[in-house]
């Protein structure tokens, strides 16, 4: 294959072999095991489960705009929040990044070919694509009403909707994410190139590393969580209903055991995101290297020592209930380190004001305000007052939408003069980052108040002094949406029509700046030898 | 796991995303590690779950004990331990690339495989006529019928996931085998068969944990 790349890019003309143009025919696609072709498979899929998903969240907000029930009855706006949360977490929160971004660039990264289990890779997508179809036969044929956290006995005993189908959906979709991990894990550990040390890694290879360790940990939990609901619920057996011995707690105990750590598998690769933009932004060497890379492990091991934070208000014993929040108070520490060592990168860099700066100060931003909202909900005695109200729900947003999607968004602009070899206008790109940033807060700010003062979560009926805020948080919501449509208009514009990208339009450091934009199917004329730290922006830095 | 792309200059079954054999072979191992310890931790709910109802309800869980044939299960446990043996002879043997020897011992694994699932087959019908299967045939009455049925439960769900996974064994065994009769597998390119063999030791061990805390752990007292 190398032999035949170089005979091209002597003659002028002809375009050079890349992994997009080295074979045009549906099967090419479907059949391939070329990690970047799997990853732009991921990127149209989750796409589409988040633009479903994101239906769903306009409903919930549409229904919100006005104190009384009346664009629809109960039972329909516990399907659709519920559809919303398990589309969102399942089928696109989970694989947004490593699946897309991570799955096209740690090869590269780590100076490989592919990843280790190319088949794996591609039987991933496919496993994604059966639990997507599972999912959206759920959704058509009537939806689910559990919420996203199948609680039992509701949804082993009471719940008349698609459970089952539901549940199955969500089990497969994690074993996609396992063999994405598993993938991930043995190709970080046997595939780097000569001299790419475990230290010499960029930051985003130890972030997904970090994740892949919880999905491969985390994920067959919930799938055996899963199975035990569906065969109580299939079968009769007893596993979580009262009546039979079962004990509905420990549903919530096994769930969260896997769903805690998840919500880590829902931040840690945009950590990951944010650490290379915030080198390339700021031109410099991230601030303690070591720190950010361990802090990535840190919070992946401490992910699994805090489930019980979601259930102070369960039968949980107060001590167990104390150590829990003791331990989630720690899981701020390692955080706190990266956040504080962005910002320390950040200081007297020599600052781009382009596309992924917007992202980066963005995600400081709102990955703060969820960070530390997530102090007050470990404390126990505050939590007893905020449990299952607006206030949680603001707080994961926080996290979740304003961290892992500001990291996509941030991640695909960035990456995307790589992944597609075409820029983008960059003009567009800054005001949809600034409209993603006002919109978001708009929406998510006015529910922290309205937890505080007592709002539960999933009603949609509430008393009218609520009102005001809520239709602030409605207006937040479309202001969101544009900022999300916006660049799903101009980035799709700028694959036809977009200025062809050099190969590397940021001057950024990194072994897939090194490599043509888009890389050749093999990802490097010649295996890379590296034999410098990540990072060296300009003059080497004393650290 | 490795692909069969023929490449000039490699070695036969190096994949092409791989620089050389030892490399191919270290992922192929950890890959199937990590795989199994996903396997730990989904059978760990399993065996949590168990653990837990067994200490809120130890009367009903001896006496549920009490109706599993120790004698089969017994049977049971010898013939994978053996089955586990010939496993590991199958693997030894494909360091030398003998291929008549690797097909017999996996031969051997295969029936001992077989053989645990017909055993099996005769204990479940023998809980199906005596009316032990919760949320299908229930016909105990006594005090502890519920927690008893929360047992059965456990001991299908257990047991039930521990024989599709010796049913997804069999299956990767016969490809395996196939393989190794067409030629496939030499002294330097035996991957498959090695981690193949992890993964039946594995499933071999997760039964090792299930037979005493299934079977045994009932006939110690209680009534």
């Amino acid at each position: 294959m190398a032999i035949v790349e170089r005979d091209i890019r002597t003659s002028e003309d002809a375009p050079r072999v890349n992994y997009l143009n080295n074979g045009y025919g549906l099967k090419s696609w479907l059949l391939t095991k070329d990690h970047k072709r799997i990853a732009v498979l991921y990127i149209i899929s989750i796409s589409i489960f988040f633009a479903l998903g994101g239906l769903f969240a306009s409903l919930v907000r549409f229904e919100l705009m006005t104190p009384e029930g009346d664009l629809m009855s109960s039972d329909t706006y516990n399907k659709v929040f519920s559809m919303h949360g398990i589309i969102m977490v399942f089928f696109f929160l989970v694989p947004s990044i490593p699946a897309t971004i991570g799955n096209f660039l740690v090869p590269i990264m780590v100076g490989a070919k592919d990843l280790a289990f190319p088949r794996v890779n591609l039987l991933s997508w496919y496993v994604y694509v059966v639990a997507g179809i599972l999912g959206t036969i759920a959704v058509v044929g009537g939806g689910v009403d559990t919420g996203w956290t199948f609680y039992t006995p509701y949804s082993s005993t009471y719940s008349n909707s698609n459970v089952i189908l539901t549940a199955m959906a969500a089990f497969l979709a994690g074993f996609s994410s396992i063999l994405t991990g598993l993938n991930f894990v043995v190709t970080i550990h046997t595939m780097r190139a000569p001299g790419m040390t475990w230290f010499r890694l960029p930051l985003f290879v130890w972030s997904h590393y970090a994740t892949s360790l919880i999905m491969l940990l985390g994920t067959p939990v919930i799938a055996i969580t899963l199975v035990l609901l569906m065969l109580e619920r299939g079968f009769g057996f007893g596993f979580f209903d009262p009546n039979l011995g079962g004990d509905p707690v420990l549903f919530q105990h096994l769930f969260w055991f896997y769903s805690h750590p998840a919500v880590y598998i829902m931040i840690l690769p945009s950590m990951g995101v944010m650490s290379e933009m915030v080198a390339c932004v700021a031109r410099k060497r991230v601030f303690g290297y070591e720190f950010v890379a361990f802090s990535s492990v840190a919070i992946a091991i401490l992910g699994f020592l805090v489930w019980g934070h979601h259930m102070f208000v369960s039968s949980q014993s107060t001590y167990a209930g104390m150590v829990f929040s003791v331990i989630t108070f720690l899981v701020a520490v390692p955080s706190a380190i990266k956040t504080f060592n962005w910002t320390a990168t950040l200081y007297k860099g020599s600052i781009v004001f382009d596309t992924p700066m917007f992202y980066v100060y963005g995600y400081l931003g709102l990955f703060l305000v969820g960070g530390l909202t997530g102090l007050f909900l470990s404390s126990m005695g505050l939590d007893i007052h905020l449990h299952d109200t607006y206030f949680v729900v603001a707080h994961f947003h926080y996290i979740m939408v304003g961290g892992q999607v500001m990291g996509y968004l941030g991640g695909m602009h960035f990456w995307w003069p790589k992944i597609t070899g075409k820029m983008y206008p960059d003009i567009w790109g800054r005001v949809s980052a600034l409209l993603v940033f006002l919109g978001f807060n708009l929406t998510f700010f006015p529910q922290f108040i309205l937890g505080y003062m007592g709002m539960p979560r999933r009603y949609h009926v509430y008393p009218d002094e609520f009102q005001v805020l809520n239709v602030a948080s409605s207006l937040g919501a479309s202001i969101l949406a544009l900022g999300y449509l916006i660049p799903g208009a101009y980035l799709t514009w700028s694959i036809f029509k977009g200025p062809k990208a050099p190969d590397n339009p940021w001057g950024a450091k990194g072994l897939e700046w090194e490599t043509t934009s888009p890389p050749p199917t093999f990802n490097f004329d010649e295996t890379p030898l590296v034999t410098e730290e990540a990072y060296q922006y300009g003059p080497i830095e004393e650290h | 796991m490795a692909d069969h792309a023929a490449h000039r200059d490699h070695p036969h079954g190096l994949a092409h995303q791989f620089e050389d054999m030892p490399q191919q072979k270290e992922s192929a191992v950890i890959g199937m590690w990590s795989f199994l310890i996903t396997e730990i931790l989904f059978f760990g709910g399993f065996f949590a779950t168990y653990l837990i109802y067994r200490s809120y309800y130890p009367y009903a869980f001896f006496e549920g004990s009490s109706h599993l044939d120790i004698l089969l299960g017994g049977i049971n446990t010898a013939v994978l331990i053996v089955s586990s043996l010939t496993m590991a002879m199958a693997v030894h043997e494909s360091h030398s690339g003998n291929k008549k020897r690797i097909m017999v011992y996996l031969i051997l694994t295969g029936i001992l495989g077989l053989t645990f699932l017909v055993i099996k087959y005769f204990e479940y019908s023998s809980k199906v006529e005596h009316g032990l299967v919760p949320g299908l045939v229930w016909h105990p009455h006594g005090e502890y019928s519920p927690q008893l049925a929360l047992f059965f439960s456990l001991y299908f769900g257990m047991t039930g996931m521990h024989a599709l996974h010796m049913v997804v064994g069999i299956g990767l065994l016969t490809w395996v085998f196939v393989k190794t009769a067409q030629g496939t597998y030499t002294a330097e390119y035996n991957a498959p068969i090695e981690i193949f063999g992890l993964y039946w030791h594995f499933v071999d061990i997760v039964w090792i944990f299930l037979f005493p805390l299934l079977y045994l752990l009932g006939t110690q007292g209680g009534h």
